[in-house]
């Protein structure tokens, strides 16, 4: 139980001076890809062989989230050194031992060769995915097990709370977070500060803070991997935000759909608590603070402030007007705030290293790094964490290492169902949140699909139609039936059986969506079907004159080129279910 | 279940609004869906009506009213296992086991879900059958999956 500040640098030398640092370590990444991959037995690979070698003394097994480069799991670094190993099996773990931990050589046949140069790196940080991010965030992931507070406590965390609570007021915390141009990372990306403020400024006896981990875009995970990999730092946020607005309860409502981030955060939060850094006169200060943990039901709308906190109260998470504006009147009618994941985890940072390092990261008016998921036809997908005003081409052919199987580059979708599609001619955009709403698109939480030629674009409009459709909470007129109107005309499309007048009427079906709709939901939800008309109208009109799919994707509709698809997509994409 | 069984379950929980999805999670963790007598049980221990908790568990994904099979397929139809084939996948699931999604095998062995994103979003098209995830998925992956669980029993 820590009753002081200093206590938290003498518990640091004390965790310091009771692990004598071993020889090497080997750090498997053990996120959801790579147990999905196999993680687990490489684990028990390693520790069968450490054990039946007697190595376990000088060899250390660290079991951590996810490095991010999902496509290679399951994958393991060894220090010193930083060798990187990745899509391991467990039979080769005996030759990593017998080489690289025993006798400092690297394996071959097992170096990471890169898809794209073909040449081969041994060393996590030359690997081109690793080298153009900036793991500001995520580094630490590499050195954290998430089930240790301990971990946490060794990568300076919690010196951040320390330094907020001792030798700063509320209203610093929150200049400080104002000045470093902090904006939020769930996808309106309004400035943090200034939300923190408007919720100080209420007067209220008792106010409320929430975490939203209820990530639910399709092909976005930074949130979930932060909260599996890294919890502390989301906690450290928190309470430091919590100190700032004069908050005493804080609320991590996370998506089920997560199991392992619901239960590291879990953890994290009962380890906290443990310690003295959650509850009465934390580190032995006056302030008190308190966070409980929701775990979502399979809605997502929740992702949406005001339904979230419907959900929070137990109720069917329907979206309320605003104003007012949670910040007036949230939970409960009380004043709250809420703050998506990599925000929060964005705070610890500046405030131990403060605005003015924090600020000069980045765009004029989009500070600090972003976390996207570089997934869909990408050959080196993953997490990616990047310094904001990193540009598109960088991402995808950089650090993703360009498309895979040899195909052409179609589009790449941003900000989920919410978002718009960014063709080639948008590759040299440097990526920020006002950039990508000029070019038709948005930020979001930080998805990024990428789409070669196999691709169609109705037929993803329509998933995405379908998606929101069903996601619609139902209150109101616009975004409940306005939704299922563009979905059936997107199917009549795709089953060839569109006719011209459906463009005009899906034009105007989403201009009136997103107008007339309550909330964010209804509001953004035709941009994927407007933004392809923008971009990719030919290939309505494909679908719709010609009864051509030239993705081979529409089974109702044959190829233009005349022949039939290559066999790789007829066989995966024969059907899709509407 | 019973009503002792019931009253047990619910002993600890608080009697307020916001208790009632932690409840709903919980009742479901221990018998695989909601019966409806947990229903009545969880109106009155909340002070609330039946009406209620029925507006809230439908309209919540996660919470099923009737029971699930041994093993929960649970296929993903995020974005980025769409465009990777996760909808073929999808169609030959429900092929090979002949149900559509929220059904369940007459034998009770399977039941189908759909998924709009696992957050495994590089490795797709996922499949999770109970709680084990399966990446990179491919339609003809399907039958033998299928196959290893109804020879698990």
């Amino acid at each position: 139980m820590l009753t002081h500040p200093t206590q938290l640098t003498a518990w640091k030398a004390l965790i310091l001076e009771e692990r004598p640092a071993p020889q090497k370590t080997v750090v498997v990444s053990n996120g959801t890809c790579g147990r999905a991959s196999g993680s687990l037995d490489i684990i028990e690979a390693l520790k069968q062989e450490l054990d039946g070698r007697g190595l376990e003394d000088r060899v250390k097994l660290e079991v951590t989230g996810c490095h991010g480069f999902c496509e290679m799991e399951p994958n393991i670094v060894i220090y010193p050194g930083e060798i990187y190993y990745g899509r391991l099996k467990p039979e080769d773990i005996p030759a990593i031992i017998d080489k690289t931990l025993l006798k400092n050589k690297v394996v071959d046949p097992l170096v990471y060769e890169d898809p794209k140069s073909r040449r081969r790196y041994s060393q996590l940080k030359e690997i081109p995915f690793y080298r153009k991010q900036m793991r500001l965030l995520t580094g630490d992931n590499l050195r954290i097990d998430p089930d240790r507070i301990e971990d946490y406590v060794l990568a300076d965390g919690y010196q951040a709370l320390a330094k907020a609570l001792f030798d700063m007021t509320a209203e610093e915390v929150i200049r400080e977070v104002e000045s470093a141009g902090l904006r939020g990372r769930g996808g309106a990306g309004f400035p943090t500060g200034k939300k923190w403020q408007f919720c100080r400024n209420e007067s209220a006896d008792r106010r409320y803070i929430i975490c939203n981990a209820d990530e639910g875009n399709p092909g976005t995970y930074m949130d979930r991997s932060i909260l599996a990999a890294n919890p502390h730092s989301v906690i450290e946020g928190m309470i430091i935000g919590a100190y700032a607005m004069g908050a005493a309860e804080g609320y991590i409502y996370v998506r089920m759909e997560a199991p392992q981030a619901v239960r590291q955060i879990t953890i994290a939060r009962d380890q906290a608590r443990k310690h003295g850094l959650l509850g009465k006169s934390i580190l032995g200060s006056e302030f008190h603070f308190d966070i409980q943990i929701v775990e979502g039901a399979g809605a997502f709308v929740c992702g949406e402030e005001t339904s979230l906190m419907s959900s929070i109260e137990g109720r069917r998470a329907v979206s309320r007007q605003r104003p007012p504006f949670p910040a007036q009147s949230g939970l409960w009618g009380y004043p709250t705030n809420i703050n998506n994941v990599e925000t929060w985890a964005n705070v610890p940072l500046i405030i131990k290293r403060g605005a003015e390092w924090y600020s000069q990261i980045g765009t004029p008016k989009s500070k600090g790094t972003k976390i996207f998921s570089l997934v869909g036809k990408i050959r080196s997908g993953g997490q990616v964490e990047v310094p904001m005003g990193i540009k598109l081409r960088e991402i995808i052919y950089d650090i993703g290492g360009g498309i895979k199987d040899g195909k052409k580059f179609k589009a790449v979708q941003t900000g989920g169902p919410a978002g718009g599609f960014l063709p080639a001619k948008f590759l040299d955009l440097a990526i920020d949140y006002d950039n990508l709403v000029q070019a038709g698109s948005t930020m979001g939480s930080g998805g990024m699909i990428v789409l070669d030629e196999t691709t169609c674009m109705v037929d993803l409009a329509r998933h995405y139609m379908h998606f929101t459709q069903e996601e619609s909470c139902g209150k109101c007129v616009p975004c409940r039936v306005g939704t299922r109107q563009m979905h059936d005309i997107l199917v009549r499309i795709t089953g060839g059986e569109g006719e011209e007048e459906d463009l005009a009427r899906l034009k105007e079906l989403g201009d009136s969506i997103t107008v007339a709709s309550l909330c964010g939901l209804g509001q953004t939800a035709p941009n994927p079907v407007l933004s392809t008309l923008r971009h990719f109208r030919e290939e309505y009109i494909d679908h719709i004159k010609h009864k051509k799919c030239a993705a081979g994707v529409c089974r109702k509709l044959v190829p233009r080129t005349g022949r039939k698809a290559p066999p790789e997509v007829r066989r995966t994409k024969k059907r899709r279910h509407d | 279940m019973n009503g002792a069984e019931m009253d047990a379950l619910l002993r600890g929980f608080g009697r307020e609004q916001k208790d009632l999805t932690r409840i709903l999670h919980l009742v479901q963790a221990e018998y695989g869906y909601i019966p409806a007598p947990a229903v009545r049980r969880i109106a009155e221990h909340l002070n609330t009506t039946e009406s209620e908790v029925y507006g809230v568990l439908t309209f919540y994904k996660a919470f099923r009213l009737r029971p699930r099979g041994k093993y929960l397929v649970t296929v993903c139809q995020g974005t980025s296992c769409h465009v990777r084939g996760g909808a073929g996948v999808f169609e030959e699931m429900k092929k090979e086991l002949g149900v559509e999604p929220g059904g369940t095998t007459p034998d009770r062995l399977f039941s189908l879900d759909t998924v709009n994103c696992l957050g495994c979003c590089a490795i797709g098209p996922t499949v999770v059958v109970n709680g084990t995830y399966y990446s990179q998925v491919s339609v003809e992956d399907v039958r033998s999956l299928v196959a290893a669980y109804r020879k698990k029993k």
